[in-house]
């Protein structure tokens, strides 16, 4: 995807959002929660394929910036009562951002110690800082703990999910096409070549994981505020692996790949309800055999997705 | 240009090397010979900063720049061509040679420095879109000097440029480093196992065995050493 090509996602999500906001109460409540889900998802999605596919690291503690990002903005928007709409919108917007900001600095904070590991050893510090995060929030009794906590306001409609979506996509894209942006990948592709090169790899792998975590932040933000309902469970391992499936299955480092992984994951429970226990075996095995028959990348058909 | 004092550089507990000196003259291409384990890549790594040394100074137009990180030393007009070339594989040969112009802001000089590039090797401008990880040995060994040489460097650090070339590309790649010193007057600093071809192109060596300096001199009078020759030329 190329930078034309995010601006005119951007605006075309953007104007469908706001159509559709407009006309959501004539839609099935169920389907509608469902396209939220895909939107919170392309975010945490898209987010983590910076980190994780254009960088070249591998983070498995996405779940743990989207619950920093969850609480603060629930917390924030609990403070207050029933709003006019223009207020209501000043309100979460701020909440979101907030929630992005906390979750970003929860980046800086695990990325700076971690930036020495690579691979294994960082798949594994940002594991337990991800549960380290959960286990906080469920001993934290100010916001429920392990009962969760309520979320007074069900603001997240289509046109704040998919705003936020298209701002992340954009913001990636942007960020990983421009000619500071072909760093993450030198970075991805030889540190020592890249360091070699003048660019400062440090740099590059904190700021993946700073914005990488804002966008998850913001994702978890809109979570809250469309269940109405967190707990902590809600933000565990199994919630970063599923992150991670999406970034791998897309493609690591293919935008348009992620995004239709992140799409098709969220459907794909949703389609198979109807043989119900079965239902998980059967995604199971669907996964295993999309990686068997494509290991590059669902939806990667040249060998580097998006290079242009 | 390049003063080294007494450089020492160990990884963790071992030394690799004990204190070499040795000095590189503006213009020159001057090369440092040795074989397997001498120390000569860590000799380069510790210049250019992917190394830290553990004593010593090492003085680049008078400055000392030992210790500082790799992309402060960069800034300075000191490029590496590492070891194994080192490229960046899934990138285009485009996008490789533009990273080596990562520091420059100027879209017309990385435009300029291309065209110069491309003008040395041909090669490169007709594989512009391919995938570095696709070229054949030689020509990712010319896009690792190309991407170097496009941050207009004034110090060429070559590390092995012949590895696992066939001896017609080592020509021709030896035949170039001569070219960019000559026409650009671009100081090369050149380590090398193939000590014949390196002692030939240059104009100052020094032999490295085992972490220290074991001779130096001009390449031609050292090429004529009988230890030299012995030891390093097969002779």
């Amino acid at each position: 995807m190329n930078i034309r090509h995010a601006k005119t996602f951007l605006l075309g999500a953007l104007a469908l959002g706001f159509l559709v906001s407009v006309a959501a109460s004539h839609f099935n409540s169920y389907w509608l929660f469902i396209t939220y889900d895909i939107a919170i998802n392309v975010i945490l999605a898209v987010s983590l394929n910076l980190i994780n596919g254009y960088t070249g690291q591998f983070s498995l503690g996405h779940a743990g910036f989207m619950a920093v990002g969850a609480y603060t903005a629930a917390v924030i928007t609990n403070q207050f009562g029933d709003l006019n709409p223009f207020a209501a919108g000043a309100v979460f917007s701020g909440a979101l951002l907030a929630g992005g900001a906390l979750a970003a600095g929860a980046g800086l904070l695990v990325g700076i110690p971690t930036l020495r590991l690579r691979g294994d050893y960082l798949a594994i510090v940002t594991l337990g800082f991800g549960e380290i995060i959960r286990v906080i929030f469920q001993n934290m009794q100010g916001v429920g703990g392990a009962r969760g906590l309520s979320v007074a306001h069900g603001w997240t409609d289509f046109f704040w999910a998919f705003g936020a979506a298209a701002a992340a996509v954009y913001v990636v894209a942007a960020l990983v096409h421009s000619t500071y942006g072909r760093g993450f990948l030198a970075v991805r592709d030889d540190e020592v070549a890249a360091s070699a090169m003048g660019i400062n790899p440090v740099r590059y792998k904190v700021t993946a994981f700073v914005v990488g975590a804002f966008f998850a932040g913001v994702a978890g933000g809109l979570y809250a505020h469309s269940k109405q309902f967190i707990t902590p469970g809600g933000f565990n391992f199994m919630q970063s692996v599923s992150i991670v499936v999406m970034v791998i299955l897309g493609g690591m480092g293919n935008t348009v790949g992620v995004i239709l992984a992140a799409v098709l994951l969220t459907l794909l429970p949703e389609f198979l309800r109807p043989i119900a226990e079965y239902r998980m075996i059967l995604y199971s095995l669907l996964l295993v055999v999309l990686m068997l028959a494509r290991p590059q990348g669902l939806f990667t058909f040249r060998k580097q997705g998006d290079a242009k | 240009m390049l003063e080294i004092k007494n450089l020492q550089v160990s990884y963790g507990a071992i030394p690799a090397l004990h204190g070499i000196s040795l000095s590189v003259k503006a213009g020159s291409i001057v090369t440092l010979i040795g074989a397997n384990g001498a120390g000569k890549t860590t000799a380069l790594k510790a210049i250019s900063g992917l190394l830290k040394p553990k004593t010593g100074e090492i003085l680049y137009e008078g400055k000392n720049i030992a210790g500082l990180p790799p992309h402060h030393i960069v800034k300075l007009g000191l490029s590496h061509v590492p070891e194994g070339r080192m490229i960046f594989t899934n990138l285009t040969v485009l996008e490789n040679l533009q990273l080596g112009a990562y520091l420059e802001k100027d879209r017309r000089v990385i435009r300029r420095e291309l065209e110069h590039v491309f003008g040395l090797f041909p090669r490169l401008q007709e594989r512009q879109p391919q995938l570095a990880g696709t070229l054949s040995g030689g020509e990712q060994q010319m896009l690792a000097i190309g991407r170097a040489l496009m941050g207009r460097p004034r110090l060429l650090l070559l590390d092995e440029p012949s590895l696992g070339l066939a001896p017609l590309l080592i020509k021709t790649i030896f035949e170039k480093i001569v070219e960019i010193n000559r026409e650009q007057g671009l100081t090369v600093l050149l380590v090398e196992q193939n000590a014949n071809l390196a002692l030939e192109i240059s104009h100052f060596g020094y032999v490295l065995e085992t972490g220290r300096i074991a001779l130096s001199g001009e390449s031609a009078s050292l090429r004529q050493n009988p230890q030299v020759q012995s030891a390093y030329l097969g002779g």
